[in-house]
């Protein structure tokens, strides 16, 4: 039974730099990074020392409370440096590539015949688990539990995602496996969301429920879908995958390796000639200096994801575990002289009709990280908010309810169903200049600590 | 920011001046720290203006319009345009000059003390004040009514956003509870000099309290529509706050959706009075009399205090609309009740909004559960 949802509510933020549809670069990084805090709710311990040598796919941490999780190198070569930081909380793992691809072999099955603790177990082995996401609270998945339901977005929204079809639809074969192997894992279905804007090539996929999906951001996200495909309720435990951890799955059983070398669109207003390169997780941000050029760092923000969500990476950090999307911005330091009282400010975007953005709809702005304004409390109300947030709450009442740490009235307005990039256009629209998503942050880290 | 006010200089009690004045200047230079790392170009700043810019109509066409009832008052009608609102400007500044530095005193000192920065929330209430008191309310009183509005209606909630009523409509009701004589009857609406000799038949009465009587001033329909008539400063002309409702609206800063509630809320009872013979005024006209264009456009739709939830909006805006005519025909002490029914419904807003959350999420819990 497949539906299509034409979401309404939604923000689309025109913002430049949209990535060409070629890759420019393939980088085969000298040092890749495992990044343990990539991953909620993972507590690091760490399985291997400087000098170790390692293969693509040997483990390199386990998870403290569950040593089944591991993490796994993407490239073969020896661990170079563990990276600590403030209390020796584990920062990153160094690998340095050898350039040989020794890869190690967990063998080519045919995931339609495990059963599921086979695919737990070949999971769990490679170090593909983590992409395997539990709701509430977006935490990695606990092996012990089945989940009500598995679910897949294979599209973006955010502003300048990278084109799935185009980084994906070429691995059908793996994306299948991976539907394969995810159905073991659940007594429920595996819903996969498409795409409602255009044709999309994963309108073929078999063993899973199809829903299409129109409407403007954050409608490609997995919480909007599953709120409006089958929403959580308290005690049910949902998983989600996102499209590049669905392939990467998939070509475990397909191809025997640990492989998540993707495209990852490279983007924004200050990136020189904005395209896809082919990546790893990991990789470190200078392999893109020649993205940014010449201006200096200081000037930039380079952001690992999408100007919504992304975090904040410098220019010696590296790519996030999830990330197939660079943004690079401007930092927006520069004071614009009387901007609020201006009848027209052309150069800035803005949804609200008190400005004339609306009469450009075609128009992309180079947007910079000006707050464009000072923190107030909130002041508009809640349907102010709600116009950009497609999934049936309240977003203001569930953010102040995250703040005052009210567990149950977090509970009533629909801290189960919401990860806070659920809420980023709220934020991005809010003229009080809260941080909502860190607002929704601190109340799932409540519920995480209370529920425990 | 010079750092002799930053924190630890010798002027840090100033900060939150300084800063207000300096971000009135320039949009800051401040970036995105948590969360999305581009913002909307809209800030609190910009919404603000537009309300005020909203109001500036029906400032204008009140101040013209002191000057124009004087000129009735006296039988003297030889100022022209200019004139009178020139006469009107000067009895009008000084209420403008004591709403906005007593408020603004108050809450930049309550900014600084709480360590925020300067909300922009009294740009608003101290252009609505003088709006809706009478023209010749003693400026020791407004100043009195002002500071206690803005401490025990604002400041003591923790400031703008958190206050449960509308400051410039609690000014309003200090006013009139505490100084009656100066806020209602017939002798504070319009502006003349014990000196000056009124012309015959001359009544100070606004057209609601008329009841029918006759009066210096025309109190048809079109003379209640352009505002030729006396009143509270601001509040006379429903043309020109049409035009102020137009902005609001347009720019989704007010809500449709409680102006249209109040309208069919004052038809409503307004209808019900007309039909079973307990006033002789027709339900439309009632939409032209007293407080209530004015009290429905800028006071009821203020997003801090009027219900949030899109349901809630309607039944908030009827309730204030029926609300204000029950007062009004029903009521034989007030001849206007727009203010109290606006004051009433700002401290059921929050019950509206809960009833409303309530109703839905059982709902929908129940929709999931049989599905």
């Amino acid at each position: 039974m497949s539906q299509t949802f034409v979401l309404k509510k939604g923000l689309n933020i025109p913002i430049a730099g949209e990535a060409e549809l070629r890759v420019s670069k393939t980088i085969a990084p000298g040092i890749v990074a495992v990044q343990p805090t990539d991953f909620k709710g993972f507590l690091p311990r760490l399985l291997v020392k400087e000098g170790d040598p390692v293969l693509c796919g040997s483990p390199v941490a386990a998870d403290k409370k569950n040593a089944d999780i591991l993490l796994t190198s993407p490239v073969s070569g020896t661990v170079k440096e563990i990276v600590r930081g403030e209390k020796r909380k584990l920062l990153a793992i160094l690998i340095e590539s050898d350039g040989k691809r020794q890869c190690v072999d967990f063998g080519v099955k045919d995931a339609s015949q495990l059963d599921a603790a086979q695919v737990r177990e070949a999971l769990l082995q490679s170090g593909l688990w983590p992409w395997l996401i539990q709701r509430p609270y977006g935490i990695l998945a606990n092996p012990e539990v089945r989940p009500r339901d598995i679910f897949v977005s294979t599209f973006s929204t955010a502003p300048l995602a990278a084109d799935t079809a185009f980084c994906f639809g070429s691995e059908l074969a793996a994306a299948q496996a991976g539907i394969c192997a995810l159905t073991k894992l659940t007594d429920g279905k595996v819903y996969v969301g498409l795409d409602g804007n255009g044709t999309s090539p994963f309108a073929g996929l078999k063993h899973c429920e199809l829903n299409c999906f129109r409407g403007p951001h954050p409608t490609g996200n997995v919480g909007v879908q599953i709120s409006h495909i089958a929403p959580i309720r308290k005690e049910d435990t949902v998983w989600t995958v996102s499209l590049a951890g669905l392939v990467a799955i998939g070509k475990l059983f397909t191809t025997g390796k640990y492989d998540v070398r993707r495209k990852v669109a490279v983007t924004g207003p200050m990136a020189i000639q904005p395209s896809y390169v082919d990546a790893l997780p990991g990789t470190p941000m200078q392999e893109l200096a020649a993205f940014y050029g010449n201006t200096p760092v200081e000037q930039l923000r380079l952001i690992s994801g999408d100007v919504l969500s992304g975090k904040t990476v410098s220019a010696a950090g590296y790519l996030g575990f999830f990330d197939t999307q660079v943004t690079i911005l401007r930092e927006g330091t520069d004071q614009e002289l009387l901007g609020w009282i201006r009848p027209f400010r052309f150069n800035q975007f803005s949804a609200d009709r008190s400005y004339f953005s609306w009469l450009l709809p075609k128009k992309k702005y180079a947007m910079s990280t000006n707050l464009h304004g000072g923190a107030r409390a909130f002041l508009m109300n809640d349907g102010y908010y709600a116009k950009v947030l497609p999934m049936d709450l309240y977003p203001v009442y569930l953010a102040k309810a995250c703040l005052a740490g009210e567990i149950e009235k977090m509970e009533k307005f629909g801290i189960y169903e919401v990860l806070p990039e659920d809420l980023a256009t709220c934020e991005f629209v809010d003229p009080s200049k809260n941080n909502i998503q860190a607002m929704i942050e601190q109340g799932i880290d409540l519920m995480l600590k209370e529920m425990a | 920011m010079n750092s002799i006010f930053e924190k630890g200089g010798k002027l840090y009690w100033l900060h939150s001046t300084v800063d207000a004045f300096e971000t009135f200047l320039h949009v800051p230079g401040t970036v995105t720290q948590k969360g999305s790392h581009v913002r909307d170009a809209i800030d609190l700043k910009r919404l603000l203006i537009l309300v005020v810019i909203a109001a500036v109509p029906a400032a204008l066409f009140g101040m013209w319009n002191v000057g124009y009832q004087h000129g009735l008052a006296v039988g003297d009608l030889r100022l022209n345009i200019i004139g009178n609102w020139w006469y009107g400007f000067l009895r009008v500044l000084p209420l403008f000059l004591v709403s906005y530095i007593v408020g603004l005193g108050i809450e930049f000192a309550s900014s600084q003390i709480r360590g925020e920065e300067v909300s922009e929330g009294y740009l608003v209430s101290g252009f609505f004040i003088p709006l809706i008191v009478p023209v010749d309310i003693p400026l020791w009183m407004l100043a009195v009514a002002v500071a206690f509005a803005v401490i025990f209606g604002k400041e003591v909630f923790g400031g703008t956003g958190m206050n449960i009523v509308n400051p410039a409509i609690l000014t309003r009701a200090f006013l009139f509870f505490s100084y009656p004589n100066y806020m209602s009857g017939s002798d504070c609406w319009i502006h003349y000099k014990p000196t000056e000799q009124l012309v015959d038949g001359f009544t100070g009465a606004t057209p609601l309290a008329l009841d029918g009587a006759s009066a210096q001033y025309g109190t048809g329909f079109w003379d209640l529509f352009i505002g030729t008539v006396p009143g509270s400063v601001g509040e006379t002309s429903v043309i020109a706050i049409l035009l102020g409702a137009v902005i609001l609206l347009w720019t989704g800063i007010a809500s449709w959706k409680i102006m249209v509630g109040g309208v069919l809320g004052v038809l409503f009872v307004g209808g019900i009075g007309d039909l079973a013979g307990i006033t002789t005024i027709p339900c439309y006209m009632q939409l032209l009399y007293g407080g209530f264009a004015f009290g429905i456009v800028f006071m009821a739709t203020d997003p801090v205090t009027s219900a949030q939830t899109e349901c809630g909006k309607w039944i908030y805006g009827f309730l204030i609309g029926a609300l204000c005519i029950t007062v009004r025909l029903f009521n034989p002490g007030y001849a206007e009740g727009m203010m109290l029914a606006i004051l009433l419904c700002n401290v059921f807003a929050p019950l509206i909004d809960h009833v409303v959350i309530s109703t839905h999420i059982s709902r929908r819990e129940k929709k999931l559960k049989t599905a």
